[in-house]
């Protein structure tokens, strides 16, 4: 493989992890909230179909994916409601919202199957683009991928950096604390989680206006990527900069499985689309097995060199969720 | 009192249907369909004739089957959302055993029971990793399951592509048929078998028991109820997580085991056709209550098989039922926190 090539493969990666990025931030910004927002994956798909029937049927992009924001603000509202409002489980509400969303995307998106669609057009940033390598690697793409650069820097200056911020975190671990100073816990939430959701919508339209253009059904390849994004938001340790890397993996995971292919012709071509499944399950082992009881144990009972880098590796992997993520407030 | 709360509550699952109803009529109004068209369609399209009856129990038996198993896990507190690949492993190991025995001289009955049982064997080991994962490595089921789905459905096109593939090119269509022999015995002209049936009823009777019973079902539904204090009174609380993700694993095996002996007699890429999502959706809908999950699910099988006739005939999709079967779920939950709010209230 060349140079070239290199670049250009690496360049398709910023550009594929973009929808992912907005898809992982908007999650971690409502679980940071304390609202786990599980219908991810049925509302990608339905953000991508409407945001692509919007755009078929006004023929502008900037409704498409004003579209998917709204479908995503919108389920998340729902969520927030349910949860915030009628205290019912955010799990089983958020489960039955990711089936309800994705069949809905197929039934209402029937009309829309394989028809040509207007795409995001690819925007140069001027000056920038025209750097060798670091030009072609981040500055030849299109708007949304350039916002998602912005987007992980934003959010996390914003949970980490800003007085709101700090409150942001407040509702989330300790929802008590953060009302006794003045925080309307509940209505933060509600808003937290809907911004979350509209975030998560526009991963929709950027897959079917951009990164997987057009809208094909159940075979639009989309199905399954909110489940992805849900697992990197946890490996992410609720912190956008890290969930922004974990998104950058795995885009680039699966550039490297789609290359290496042709050098593995015994390995069936599914066999490969699903190789990240496996990996999300280790991730996760690898964030949360240095809670478990038998590994303290059996660190304990290791040598000293040895106990210390598995340590400091279990360590370094970790990530702890919002103490009162998925737990109901009221105020007296 | 009593009666008037149980009447209201009555009321309340009502209230909750209704509004499903209305939010189905009003997508379909949207989408300039004629709504009482679709609704007929889907009623008659589940009992006008002898075979849908048939078609709408050939459905109900996997999916009582996963409902029962997932009544289980969702006593213990779990989230069993690996149902879909556990259906799809136990339909690998009936196969396999199938493959294995199906040369070999034991009589037919014998191999399909033994091809059942492996199938159930294999659908428990298949939850017994997302319980590992729960129990040894903190990753939660829900998670751990989710991958696991799509690791079985990886692996099911594989067998299909590679190993198990059809004298010629392997293809979409499955591994190649198994002998009429090694068939379950079917009802005439029909893909039902009396014996599927009879396996799902004696399967949620006996979960039905279990739960409502037996020392077990008590224990394990203080686990699910309070696992802190159930451990601190002596119950042995991931033991108990573990076997009841294997019982509701050797339910999904079942379930799969069916698919392959019953319905399907080979191997299909999506064999497990959304049974265990679908059962997840039966077992909230209940309220965790075994007597009510046959008549629910055989509702839901009804508006699966109902819906076929949508594209047939109005050129719709038949993801129609799947968003009234979830906004059914949905709207009884919101309906629930309403009671309580008012409950809370008065």
């Amino acid at each position: 493989m060349d140079t070239n090539t290199i670049i250009i493969g690496l360049a398709g990666v910023l550009v594929a992890a973009a929808p992912l990025l907005f898809a992982v931030i908007g999650e971690t910004i409502s679980e940071r909230a304390g609202v786990t927002n599980l219908s991810m994956n049925g509302t990608i798909l339905l953000s991508a179909m409407g945001g692509f029937a919007v755009a078929v049927t006004t023929d502008s992009i900037l409704l498409g994916f004003l579209a998917g924001a709204g479908i995503g603000a919108a389920v998340a509202l729902i969520v927030a409601f349910s949860s915030i409002t009628l205290k019912q489980s955010q799990v089983a509400v958020g489960f039955v919202l990711a089936l309800v969303t994705r069949d809905l995307s197929y039934f209402l998106g029937n009309p829309f199957m394989g028809l040509e669609g207007p795409r995001l057009p690819a925007w140069d940033i001027p000056l920038l683009a025209d750097i060798p390598i670091i030009g072609p690697l981040f500055f030849q793409h299109d708007l949304m991928t350039y916002l998602s650069y912005v987007l992980i820097l934003l959010a996390w200056l914003w949970i980490f950096r800003t007085r709101p911020g700090l409150m942001l975190q407040g509702i989330g671990e300790r929802p008590a604390a953060a009302f006794v100073r003045g925080a309307n816990v509940n209505l933060l939430r509600y808003f937290y989680t809907v911004l979350g959701g509209a975030l998560v919508g526009l991963a929709g339209p950027l897959y079917s206006l951009s990164v997987k253009a057009g809208w094909k059904g159940t075979i639009s390849g989309l199905d399954g990527i909110g489940w992805i994004a849900l697992s990197i938001t946890i490996f992410g340790g609720w912190n956008p900069a890290r969930a922004a890397f974990g998104a950058y993996l795995f885009a680039l995971l699966q550039w490297l499985g789609l290359v290496l292919q042709p050098s593995m012709p015994g390995v069936p071509s599914q066999v490969l689309q699903v190789a990240p499944f496996p990996l999300m399950i280790l991730t996760l082992l690898l964030v949360n097995i240095g809670d478990a009881e038998w590994v303290g144990r059996t660190l304990a009972a290791m040598p000293e060199g040895a106990r210390r880098f598995f340590t400091k590796l279990l360590r370094a992997m970790r990530a702890s969720p919002p103490a009162a993520l998925g737990v109901p407030f009221e105020s007296d | 009192m009593m009666k008037n709360s149980r009447l209201a509550n009555i009321g309340f699952q009502l209230a909750a249907l209704v509004l499903a109803l209305l939010f189905t009529t009003l997508i379909l109004v949207a989408t300039g369909a004629p709504p009482l068209e679709a609704y007929k369609n889907i009623i008659l399209g589940s009992v006008s004739s002898l075979d849908k009856i048939s078609n709408v129990l050939v459905t109900w038996v996997p999916l009582l089957l996963a409902s029962a198993g997932l009544l289980i896990t969702f006593s213990a507190g779990l989230w069993n959302i690996g149902m879909e690949g556990q259906i799809t492993l136990g339909a690998i190991g009936t196969t396999w055993a199938l493959r294995l025995m199906q040369d070999s001289s034991l009589p037919p009955a014998l191999v399909i029971v033994l091809s059942i049982l492996a199938g159930m064997v294999m659908g428990a080991l298949w939850a017994s990793l997302a319980g590992a994962l729960k129990t040894f490595g903190g990753v939660n089921e829900i998670f751990g399951g989710l991958g696991l789905n799509f690791v079985a459905t990886a692996l099911t096109l594989w067998l299909i592509f590679g190993p198990w593939k059809r004298p010629g090119v392997g293809s979409m269509s499955g591994t190649e048929p198994f002998p009429e022999a090694l068939w379950l015995p079917m009802f005439p002209d029909s893909r039902l078998s009396p014996w599927a049936l009879v396996l799902a009823v004696v399967a949620i009777v006996i979960v039905y028991f279990m739960l409502q019973g037996t020392y077990f079902g008590l224990r394990l539904k203080a686990v699910g109820k309070n696992f802190r204090a159930a451990y601190m009174l002596g119950i042995p609380t991931w033991q108990y997580m573990m076997i009841s993700f294997m019982l509701c694993g050797a339910l999904a095996g079942a379930a799969g085991a069916v698919q392959v002996t019953a319905v399907y007699h080979r191997l299909i890429p999506s064999i497990s056709s959304g049974y265990g999502y679908l059962g997840l959706l039966v077992a909230m809908l209940v309220n965790y209550q075994a007597a009510w999950a046959a008549p629910v699910a055989l509702f839901f099988a009804a508006l699966n098989i109902g819906s076929i006739q949508l594209p047939i005939i109005l050129k719709l999709d038949s993801s129609l039922s799947g968003v009234l079967q979830g906004m059914l779920v949905l709207f009884v939950l919101m309906v629930e926190g309403v009671r309580q709010r008012l409950m809370r209230r008065s």
